[in-house]
């Protein structure tokens, strides 16, 4: 018996997050021992070790992004075997309700008194609502009537849908005065927690510090993740759910109403996706309609990395992408001496990575060889 | 009692004329055989039947009620399961599961667990087998899980579709006997076989299916003997 198997599904997902920042860690301090004369007065090794604590932060909070909307891609995969190219913006729709939401409550005068986990709580529950019924109706208006056309059919009007929810969004943002840069109010965190206090070169200390909202983004992900779960392994729904994947018409044979389920299937894709937007809007503080398609992709890009359709898969290609972009934003400037600009780089590096492993695993980190599904 | 109808039922598969004016009849307790060749249309009879096609002229009744038209999963809700060609069991679901999705629309808890415990007393290889996936049962194993499946819904009537496919003699010859134990514990079924001896050796009534058609009907026992069945479906030439 594996490891993997001994801690079920969610342990699978740990050891890889565990893994993958072990091995990036190496690989960064390696690269840093290997580069350490040839930059004059600065201990490229201590330099490295001093933020790496802050880096491997950085770079759950980009995984967990990453991972709570490749799962809706990967759902609907998994029962449909198609790729819902709208979900980027079923995340940006999330975003803006949970803005619009901090905006009322700003303007009658109760933000400010609010505990900020319960507005959190609230903004969470209305970006899941709202973008679990965006889904579902998407589903029903755009892409059941097409279900039995050719695979580039539907695949077009998702497309469509994309473009329609951006500048519709747009369009609302600006009839209702939220602005094409909509401000995200929250209460006020407070100041970042102290985690440690970590001896720099110099003799001085550099605090390691976590966001509280970082925080909250990632005990909230990690939350979603367990109870999607248990519902999908643990209960008779995710069981139907599961046998729609794997067999449509034998689902049907026993008594499962297939539509309900894949309707389902989006409902809940959807609402980790606006749940994703509103922790995403209340860390970065301010959303605009085009801020799904980045995110978007490079969820679609986790969810193939760690094997389109498998849930555990897209956790760990979330997560492990997130890891690979936090790591070439912060060294790849530093051990280049300046020449590379991390930030703009982390792109091009993650993907390149990216590239790469599919090369050598197409099926994705969890895939089988028969892509296992949902 | 008639318990499920047929009456001149004409299904397509785009515009190809698959069945060609079906009718026949199960009555309650029964095991009725449909038999035929290759291609005759006997899947594409109880996909109809289930609801997985849409008949374009004809009724099907159950209980006198039509359930033509009627989507898959409320055919289900009114008692009519079927263990499809090929067994269809999901792969990667384990024997439990694929039990518990045969019961999916049933909410009486107890009645499942005891439907559960009934399908083990048939087939005690799956209670051996209960927590493995679906996929890697033999075909044996998988035959018994689609019929067990079945089960687990409480059928009025279960369709079952070329049992015998695919298994060694010895072992089709048991499922055939838990068949006819099935029917003696008071479930009707309506059996599409291309193993036409062993059908119409257990069926009470069978009918015989030709490019879309049924030619011949009668008793099990009497199409045994039909000179037509021997010469086309059980390998005699007809002396």
């Amino acid at each position: 018996m594996t490891l993997a198997g001994v801690f079920g599904p969610l342990g699978q997902v740990f050891i890889f997050v565990l893994g993958s920042a072990i091995v990036l860690s190496a690989i960064t301090v390696l690269a840093a021992f290997l580069l350490r004369g040839t930059r004059a007065n600065v201990d490229l090794v201590q330099a490295t070790l001093t933020i790496l604590p802050q880096v491997i932060v950085d770079g759950l909070v980009r995984g967990f992004l990453f991972a709570t909307i490749a799962l809706g891609y990967t759902m609907v995969y998994g029962v449909l075997e198609f790729i819902n190219f709208a979900h980027g913006e079923i995340f940006m729709v999330g975003a803006f309700s949970g803005a619009a939401l901090g905006a009322a409550l700003a303007a009658s005068g109760i933000l400010k008194a609010m505990p900020p986990l319960l507005f959190v709580l609230i903004a969470v529950a209305v970006g899941m609502i709202v973008s679990g019924s965006l889904a579902m109706t998407i589903e029903r208006i755009a892409y059941r009537p097409l279900r039995n056309a050719p695979r580039l059919v539907p695949l077009i009007s998702a497309i469509g849908v994309s473009l329609l929810l951006q500048d519709g969004m747009r369009l609302i943002a600006n009839v209702t005065g939220l602005g094409f840069n909509a401000r995200f109010p929250t209460p006020n965190f407070g100041p970042p927690i102290q985690l440690a206090q970590i001896p720099a070169a110099d003799g001085r200390t550099i605090p390691l510090i976590l966001d509280v909202r970082a925080l909250i983004f990632i005990v909230a992900a990690t939350l979603m993740l367990i109870g999607l779960n248990y519902l999908v392994n643990a209960t008779k729904l995710g069981t139907a759910i599961r046998a729609v994947a794997q067999d449509r018409p034998t689902a049907s044979l026993m008594g499962i109403n297939v539509n309900q389920i894949i309707a389902l299937t989006f409902l809940i894709g959807g609402a980790l996706g606006g749940a994703a937007g509103v922790l995403f809007g209340i860390r970065v503080g301010t959303v605009n309609p085009y801020i799904g398609f980045l995110p978007g992709l490079k969820a679609f890009t986790a969810a193939v990395l760690g094997g389109i359709g498998n849930i555990p898969g897209a956790m760990v290609g979330g997560i492990v992408l997130g890891f690979l972009e936090a790591f070439v934003a912060s060294y790849l400037s530093l051990l280049t001496g300046g020449a590379l600009s991390g930030a703009s780089y982390a792109d091009i590096v993650a993907f390149a990575i990216l590239i790469l492993i599919l090369i050598f695993r197409p099926s994705g980190l969890l895939g089988e060889a028969v892509a296992q599904k949902v | 009692m008639t318990l499920l109808e047929l009456k001149d039922v004409h299904t397509y598969y785009g515009n190809i004329h698959a069945l060609k004016g079906i009718s026949l009849s199960v009555e309650k307790g029964e095991i009725v055989t449909l038999i035929g060749s290759n291609g005759a249309g006997k899947s594409t009879t109880l996909r109809t039947i289930s609801g997985l096609l849409t008949p374009r002229h004809g009724e099907i009744l159950l209980d006198g009620q039509r359930i033509d038209h009627l989507p898959p999963h409320e055919i289900v809700a009114r008692g009519v399961l079927q263990s499809p060609e090929g067994r269809r069991i999901f792969p990667r679901l384990t024997v439990r599961e694929n039990l518990e999705m045969g019961a999916y629309q049933r909410r009486d808890a107890d009645g499942v667990r005891r439907d559960m415990e009934r399908v083990f007393a048939l087939f005690p290889r799956l209670r051996e087998r209960i927590n493995q996936r679906g996929g890697t049962l033999s075909g044996g194993e998988q035959q018994m899980l689609a019929i067990g499946r079945a089960l687990m819904g409480r059928p009025r009537v279960l369709l079952l579709d070329e049992p015998s496919m695919g298994l060694a003699p010895v072992l089709v010859e048991q499922i055939f006997d838990i068949i006819q134990e099935i029917n003696q514990q008071g479930t009707t079924i309506l059996l599409v076989e291309q193993n036409a001896r062993l059908a119409l050796s257990i069926a009470h009534r069978g009918y015989v299916l030709e490019t879309g058609r049924i030619t011949l009907s009668g008793e099990g026992k009497r199409l045994l003997d039909d000179p037509q069945v021997k010469a086309a479906y059980l390998g005699e030439s007809g002396h």
